[in-house]
C-alpha cells in the first residue's frame, strides 16, 4: 500500500513537471493587460491571429490596483513571463529610460503606416521624449474620461420642471462644472438613497489624480513647465486651489462612502441606481448599456463627455499603448502580432469588439460612432485630452498627487496646503532626479 | 570521514542556504542603504553615504508614519492582549462543547489577513450597504464613514487587526492557564483567599511570562502590518491616516522604486523591532526570575 502511494505521489509530480513543457509545444504569445472588458476583447480578437499563424496568444489580466507594481516588480527580475506589454500612457519615460520597453522607433516607421494612427494616440501612447519621434509603442486602446447620466431621471417632466424652478434653466446634460454642480446637487436625496455623482476620489493607483487633473486643467491650473519642470506657481496657482476645493465640494453630493471611488466603486454606484451621474472611462462603459449587468438603467442611459471649467477644457487621458518586452525571447512574434493588430480590417473588427481603436479612419467612421450609445461622446472628446507626466520620476509623482489630494477630499489639509505640499514635493523629486541641473 | 567532516557535511548545507537566503540579502541591503540606487534603471549604484537615513529621519512625514505605525501598535496589541487573555480565562473550564466552541474562536487567525481585509472591507462599507452600517442604520442618523472618516479610519483597521489576532493570545494564555497547578489553588481555598488574590497571585505570575512572549510577537507583528491597510483602507487612507510604516515602505520600494533609500527605511525599522524586542526580552527574564 505505501509503496503504492509513493508511486502514485511520484506519478502526480512527474505530470504537473511535464504539463508546462507540453503547453509550450505550440508557438505562444503572452500579453499582460489590466482587467477589464478590453482585455477580454483582444483575447477574442486573438484568435483570428492564432487562426492565421498558429500561434497561441494569452491575454494575461491583473486587476487595476495591482496592475503596475506587478508588471515593475516582473520588469526588475528581469522576467520573460510577458512579451507585449499594454501599459499606461504615464509609463513610456520609466520603462523606456529604464530599459524595459523596447526601442521601436525604427521597426514603426518601417513598418507601421503611422499617419493611419491619430497623431495625438501616437504622441500620447508612443513617443518619448514627446516630440522626438521616438516610439516604444503603438496605440492599443484610446480612451478618455468621461460621464454617463439617467436619461429617465433627466428627461422626467416633474425633475425637469423642479430643476428648471430652482436653478433658473433647464435640465440637460452639463456642458460646464457650474451646471454639474447643480444638477449633482438637485438630485441628491440622501431619503431615497440618491446621490447626485459619483466620480473618483479614491487613493489607490491613479484613482483622485486621474479624476481630479480634468477639473484642474478645466479651472487653469497646470502639473507645471514641460519644459523647466518648475513647478510652483503651477500646481498651486489660485485657480488649482479653487478646483480642489470644488472637487471637494462635489463629495457632497456623492455617496457616503465615495472618498473609496474608483472604477468600480463608480461604476457599481452608478448600476445600482444609486447616483444620478457617474465618471468613468469610457472603457467601462459597455458594462453600463449591458442588459445583464445593468438591468436597472442599461436603456435608460446617456453619455456625455466631460463639461468645461471656467478657464478651459481639458480631459483625462486613458488608453494604453502595446510594447515589447526587452526580456520577452520572442520580441519578433510580438512584433509580428502588432503589425497584424495595426491592420485596417483587424482594426475595424477590434472597434466592433467594442474596443477603443486608434485607427485615425475607422475612429472616425460613422459605423464607429454609432456602434455603441457613448461612441459618439467618445470621439468628441478627443480634442481636449491631456495626460499626466510621463517622465521615468512619474510614479513618486503620482504617489504624491493621490495621497495629498486625498487628504484634501477628507478634509485632513486645506486645499491650498495639499497642493503647496504637491509643488514641494514634486520640485524635490526633479531636483533629486537632476532635472534643473545645467 | 572524521567526526568534525561529518558535522561538518550535515550542518554545511543549511549554513550555505541561510546565508544565501539570508545573510546575503541582509548585507547586500545594508550596502544599497548607503547608495543611490533604483532598481527599475539601469544605472549602478553611487555611493552617498548617510545621505539616505539623514532625509529619512529628517522628514516630518515619515515621523508622521512611525507615529501612526507606534498608535495602532498600542491601541491594537491592548485590546487584542484584554479580549484574548478575557477569552481564555472563560475558557480555563470545563463545559459542554469546549473544544468546538475554542476552534470556532481560532478560526480567525488561520483566514489569510487579504482575505479577512477584503470581507471587513464589505462589512465596514462607509454607505448603508456596509453590514454594520446596514444593522446600525435604525439607530444612526447617517452611515459611519469606517474606512472614509479620518477620525475613525484607524479604528476600523484596529478592529479587523484584533478580530483577526484575539485568538492568538487567547491560545497562549490558555495554554499558560491550563499549566497552572491545581493544588495552589487548593491550597488557597483552604486558606479562604479572594478570587482576585488567586488571580493577582496565583493565575498572573505564572501566566505572564507566556503572556509576555505573546506581546512580543504581536508587538512585532504589528509594527509590520501591511496587509489588512492596503485592502481595508486602500493603501492607508483616507490621506495617510491609517499608513504605517510597513504601506510606506512598500509603496518607497516598489511602486518608486527608489531602492536605496527603501533599504535605509527598512533598517531604521529593524532597529527598532529589535529595540522593542529587546525591551520585553528583558523584561520577561525578570518576570521569569521573580516567577
Amino acid at each position: 500500500m505505501k509503496r503504492l502511494c509513493i508511486s502514485a505521489v511520484l506519478i502526480l509530480m512527474a505530470v504537473m513537471i511535464w504539463t508546462p513543457f507540453q503547453a509550450d509545444a505550440q508557438e505562444s504569445l503572452t500579453i499582460v493587460w489590466a482587467e477589464w472588458d478590453p482585455a477580454n476583447y483582444l483575447q477574442e480578437l486573438s484568435k483570428d491571429f492564432t487562426a492565421e499563424t498558429g500561434i497561441a496568444v494569452d491575454v494575461v489580466q491583473i486587476p487595476w490596483p495591482n496592475f503596475q507594481d506587478k508588471v515593475f516588480t516582473e520588469f526588475v527580475g528581469k522576467s520573460d513571463l510577458y512579451d507585449i506589454v499594454i501599459g499606461d500612457s504615464q509609463w513610456l519615460g520609466r520603462n523606456s529610460v529604464g530599459g524595459h520597453y523596447i526601442d521601436l522607433t525604427d521597426w514603426i516607421n518601417e513598418n507601421i503606416d503611422v499617419d493611419s494612427i491619430y497623431g495625438p494616440a501616437m504622441t500620447a501612447f508612443a513617443e518619448y521624449p514627446k516630440g522626438s519621434k521616438k516610439y516604444w509603442a503603438l496605440p492599443a486602446e484610446v480612451d478618455a474620461a468621461g460621464y454617463v447620466y439617467r436619461k429617465d431621471l433627466f428627461e422626467d417632466p416633474t425633475e425637469m420642471k423642479n430643476f428648471q424652478a430652482k436653478y433658473g434653466y433647464p435640465l440637460a446634460p452639463p456642458k460646464t462644472y457650474t451646471q454639474l454642480r447643480d444638477i449633482a446637487e438637485f438630485f441628491t436625496r440622501p431619503e431615497q438613497q440618491l446621490y447626485g455623482i459619483a466620480t473618483w476620489y479614491s487613493k489607490e493607483y491613479d484613482g483622485i489624480t486621474m479624476g481630479f487633473q480634468q477639473v484642474m486643467w478645466s479651472f487653469g491650473g497646470s502639473y507645471g513647465d514641460p519644459n523647466s519642470f518648475k513647478v510652483k506657481g503651477h500646481v498651486n496657482n489660485k485657480d488649482a486651489v479653487k478646483a480642489l476645493e470644488f472637487y471637494t465640494d462635489l463629495l457632497k453630493f456623492a455617496p457616503p462612502d465615495a472618498p473609496n471611488y474608483y472604477w468600480q466603486e463608480t461604476l457599481n454606484a452608478y448600476i445600482s441606481g444609486k447616483v444620478a451621474m457617474g465618471m468613468n472611462y469610457f472603457a467601462f462603459f459597455p458594462g453600463v448599456v449591458n442588459a445583464e449587468t445593468n438591468p436597472l438603467s442599461y436603456d435608460k442611459s446617456g453619455f456625455f463627455i466631460a463639461p468645461k471649467g471656467p478657464k478651459g477644457h481639458y480631459i483625462s487621458i486613458g488608453g494604453q499603448g502595446m510594447s515589447v518586452s526587452a526580456y520577452s525571447e520572442k520580441q519578433d512574434i510580438a512584433k509580428q502580432y502588432m503589425k497584424w493588430f495595426m491592420q485596417k480590417p483587424v482594426q475595424e473588427k477590434w472597434a466592433k469588439l467594442g474596443g477603443f481603436t486608434p485607427h485615425k479612419e475607422v475612429l472616425q467612421s460613422d459605423t464607429f460612432k454609432k456602434a455603441t450609445p457613448f461612441n459618439e461622446a467618445f470621439a468628441a472628446s478627443f480634442p481636449y485630452l491631456r495626460d499626466f507626466w510621463a517622465v521615468p520620476e512619474y510614479a513618486e509623482l503620482l504617489e504624491v498627487c493621490q495621497t495629498n489630494w486625498n487628504e484634501a477630499i477628507t478634509k485632513i489639509k486645506s486645499a491650498k496646503d495639499a497642493l503647496n505640499s504637491i509643488a514641494r514635493k514634486h520640485e524635490e523629486i526633479f531636483e533629486d532626479a537632476g532635472y534643473y541641473d545645467d | 570521514m572524521s567526526d568534525y567532516q561529518l558535522k561538518m557535511a550535515f550542518i554545511m548545507p543549511t549554513m550555505i542556504l541561510l546565508i544565501l537566503m539570508n545573510i546575503f540579502p541582509l548585507l547586500w541591503s545594508l550596502y544599497l542603504s548607503f547608495h543611490r540606487y533604483k532598481a527599475s534603471m539601469p544605472t549602478a549604484p553611487k555611493f552617498i553615504g548617510a545621505r539616505n537615513y539623514a532625509r529619512l529621519l529628517t522628514d516630518p512625514e515619515i515621523w508622521g508614519y512611525f507615529r501612526t505605525t507606534a498608535y495602532f501598535v498600542i491601541l491594537a496589541v491592548t485590546a487584542q492582549f484584554l479580549i484574548g487573555f478575557g477569552l481564555a480565562l472563560l475558557l480555563n473550564r470545563q463545559f459542554r462543547a469546549k473544544g468546538f466552541v475554542t476552534t470556532l474562536l481560532l478560526l480567525p487567525m488561520m483566514l489569510s489577513p487579504v482575505v479577512v481585509g477584503l470581507f471587513w472591507r464589505f462589512i465596514l462599507a462607509s454607505d448603508n450597504a456596509g453590514l454594520l452600517n446596514y444593522f446600525l442604520s435604525p439607530i444612526l442618523k447617517s452611515p459611519i464613514g469606517w474606512t472614509t472618516d479620518p477620525k475613525i479610519a484607524m479604528f476600523a483597521v484596529v478592529i479587523v487587526d484584533t478580530w483577526m489576532w484575539s485568538p492568538f493570545m487567547m491560545l497562549i494564555a490558555l495554554a499558560g492557564l491550563s499549566a497552572v497547578p491545581k493544588s495552589l489553588y487548593e491550597a488557597a481555598d483552604v486558606d479562604r483567599a479572594s478570587t482576585w488574590f488567586k488571580f493577582r497571585w496565583i493565575t498572573l505570575p505564572l501566566v505572564s511570562p507566556l503572556l509576555l512572549i505573546a506581546l512580543l510577537f504581536r508587538t512585532m507583528d504589528a509594527f509590520k502590518m501591511f496587509d489588512i491597510v492596503y485592502v481595508l483602507t486602500r493603501e492607508g487612507g483616507p490621506g495617510t491616516v491609517t499608513e504605517t510604516v510597513s504601506m510606506n515602505l512598500y509603496k518607497l520600494a516598489f511602486r518608486n522604486f527608489n531602492t536605496g533609500k527603501a533599504c535605509a527605511m527598512a533598517y531604521i525599522l529593524l532597529i527598532i523591532i529589535v529595540a522593542l524586542s529587546n525591551i520585553y526580552v528583558k523584561y520577561l527574564n525578570r518576570v521569569k526570575g521573580e516567577a
